[in-house]
């Protein structure tokens, strides 16, 4: 015990020797070069403009800081939206992995295969040229239903006492989304939803089959069984690797840089290269998702202890 | 606890010292080679041709830095460097030049620890717009889709030009300068904006169809492209400097890679002092007295560098003219 104790102080100790060195010599470095620290570059104008705010206001006049408020906002909408959506669309094909039909059970596989072993930025870079690439201009918007325009500037479709009409170069009015946004939206939900199908097949495969048929035999239906019996008890396998995979999600937002779509990193490239303060950048980008995934992982983890069997905590 | 962190603080100050305290000069020689970063691919500034070896004139000063530090125009290996990467890869030493169309500003010369040694291009900001927009102006760009390169002076010039011109736009912002193109050509941008030496590099080097694309008349910024060192290190900042300022003081003295042989036994004394054959202007910066012989045999002066990169592209010579023939290339004395 204390022999345990005394390495562990020694290690802690040794890591504070690395990090207080680094420290030094980074600040050393920025002192002789006269390169600027500090955080109090966030108050100045950031002078850029953001493709899209998400309905937030935000203008070239604007701070870096509000400008880092919009990426972390805009990351949040792609990352909230693309976990739901992952998740209804990997469940579905986790469900029709095991499905008795063969055919729709093999084409979930051939799916998950599929997308799983191809990096996830080579598909964003399918799903972006497939909207840049194959959709008209604006002013040849294809119009799939009255007043929904489709373009390689985006969806447009119309909101109550407001629609999208064409004036000059693009649509104004009703909301839209984005070529950038629907590209990284879409790349997240199916790359992702290959992985959950996985978690929630071997889910279900972890209830005995017995259960199964103990719930038909009690005159339930497949259906019923499934939702009473089945899942219930596949959800406390479930539960603890799916965070992962949120946080993943979460995680590979980041990549929309490589397609345009102005998330939190985007935007915190471009602070570090006008400011030169690379240091403090990387540090909010940490800062910020080091908080995101902690908090994704502390609700699963309390939602998770629901779900779980009383008494057979660990 | 506390202790230990100030035991920390002496070892690492103790560590630093030393090894900030060789010069990037001294470094670089030990080494062996320049280390420059340069654009990822941009034509006449800086490009691999087609057996892979980099050309334009930012990799010429490139060259010639290493003609004037090792007399061997070939002692340089390159780092492609995104416009978002390039201050980073500078700052932490990654590259010991940058040569990259970068923009000369106060706060790039300032904050960012940079100093910018002289210009190599000077440029400025223009609009390229799909022909069939039949746009004649970019006073007519209100509402557009704009597609920019982030982390350049270009993203900041076209908020400020838009804010001034009470307009607004959307961009598009995309790292790669190929993703960026393809977004364009694509037409999910009605205009990309870059310094008129890009839009004329791009447009007749990367466009699928040239005349499909006009720049439009306005240039809405001044853009003096020049290289770049770190803050803090005067011999290897005079070292950069005077290479490009040779290049051009060369072609104001009529020296080029073909007559150079020939130079060395000029009479006249700016001749010799600029070969080397008398007084010993090498050794104040530090290098061989036929540093500027070796850049201009080996690399070529500047007017010959513009002919071999960017001429072949469309290029006039304009602004980039040396001072006595209307431009403004103007090289203190080398003496």
């Amino acid at each position: 015990m204390r022999r345990g104790l005394i390495a562990q102080a020694a290690l802690v100790a040794a890591l504070a020797l690395v990090l207080g060195w680094l420290w030094q010599n980074a600040a050393h470095n920025l002192e002789t070069r006269k390169i600027a620290s500090g955080f109090a570059f966030l108050w100045r104008e950031a002078g850029f403009e953001i493709g899209e705010t998400g309905g937030l206001a935000y203008s070239a006049a604007d701070s870096y800081l509000r400008a880092l408020a919009i990426g972390l906002a805009n990351t949040f909408r792609v990352a909230a939206i693309g976990i739901v959506f992952a998740t209804v669309l990997g469940a579905l094909l986790g469900l029709a992995r095991l499905a008795p039909n063969w055919l729709l059970a093999k084409l979930a596989a051939a799916y998950v295969e599929f997308v799983r072993n191809v990096p996830l930025v080579v598909q964003l870079f399918f799903w972006y040229a497939l909207i840049s690439e194959n959709l008209p201009g604006p002013r040849e918007a294809l119009q799939p239903l009255p007043g929904v325009y489709l373009s390689n500037r985006g969806i447009f479709f119309p909101l109550p006492g407001s629609a999208p009409q064409l004036a000059g170069f693009n649509f104004t009015g009703g909301a839209s989304l984005s070529p950038e946004f629907a590209a990284l939206l879409a790349g997240l939900i199916t790359y992702t939803a290959a992985f959950i199908a996985e978690i929630v097949r071997a889910g279900i495969l972890s209830v005995r089959r017995g259960q199964l048929d103990a719930a038909r035999s009690l005159g339930m239906t497949r259906r019923q069984a499934l939702r009473h019996v089945v899942l219930p008890q596949a959800l406390r396998a479930i539960v603890p690797p799916m965070t992962s995979q949120y946080l993943n999600l979460v995680k590979n937002s980041s990549l929309a840089v490589a397609i345009g779509y102005p998330d939190l990193v985007s935007i915190a490239n471009t602070t570090i290269n006008q400011t030169g303060q690379a240091i403090e950048g990387i540090a909010i980008i940490m800062a910020v998702y080091l908080t995101v995934s902690l908090a994704i992982s502390a609700f699963m983890n309390w939602y998770n202890r629901r779900v779980a069997l009383k008494g057979l905590r660990a | 606890m506390r202790t230990s962190f100030v035991w920390a603080g002496a070892i690492a100050l103790g560590i630093a010292g030393p090894a900030l305290a060789q010069s990037t000069l001294e470094a670089v020689k030990a080494k062996g080679f320049v280390q420059c970063g340069v654009n990822t691919g941009l034509a006449g500034f800086s490009q691999p041709d087609s057996r892979g070896v980099w050309r334009g004139i930012d990799v010429d000063l490139c060259r010639a830095v290493a003609a004037a530090v090792f007399g061997d125009a070939s002692k340089v290996r390159f780092t492609p460097l995104t416009a978002q990467q390039r201050f980073t890869a500078l700052q932490s030493g990654e590259v010991d030049v940058l040569s990259r169309n970068t923009t000369w500003t106060i706060t790039r010369d300032t904050s960012l620890g940079l100093n910018f040694v002289g210009v190599n291009f000077y440029d400025g900001q223009g609009f390229m717009v799909h022909r069939k927009l039949n746009v004649k102006s970019a006073k007519q760009l209100n509402g557009a889709t704009i597609c920019v390169q982030p982390g350049t002076t270009t993203e900041l010039n076209l908020a400020d030009y838009f804010r001034a011109n009470r307009m607004t736009f959307k961009p598009v912002v995309i790292e790669k300068l190929e993703e960026v193109l393809n977004a364009y050509f694509a037409g999910r941008c009605d205009v990309f904006t870059t310094d008129v030496s890009g839009l004329v590099s791009v447009r007749g080097s990367r466009a699928p169809n040239p005349a499909d694309h006009v720049i439009l008349p306005e240039v809405i910024s001044k853009e003096p492209l020049g290289p770049a060192v770190r803050h803090g290190d005067d011999r290897w900042f005079d070292v950069v400097k005077w290479s490009l300022f040779a290049m051009i003081e060369a072609e104001e003295m009529g020296l080029t890679s073909k007559n150079i042989d020939k130079a060395l036994e000029s009479k006249d004394p700016a001749v010799q002092r600029f070969v080397g054959a008398t007084g010993d202007i090498g050794k104040m910066l530090g290098l061989d007295n036929r540093w500027a012989f070796n850049i201009v045999k080996q690399v070529g002066n500047y007017g010959e560098s513009f002919e071999a990169n960017l001429a072949p592209l469309g290029f006039e010579r304009g602004l980039n003219q040396l001072w006595t023939k209307g431009g403004i290339l103007y090289a203190p004395p080398i003496r």
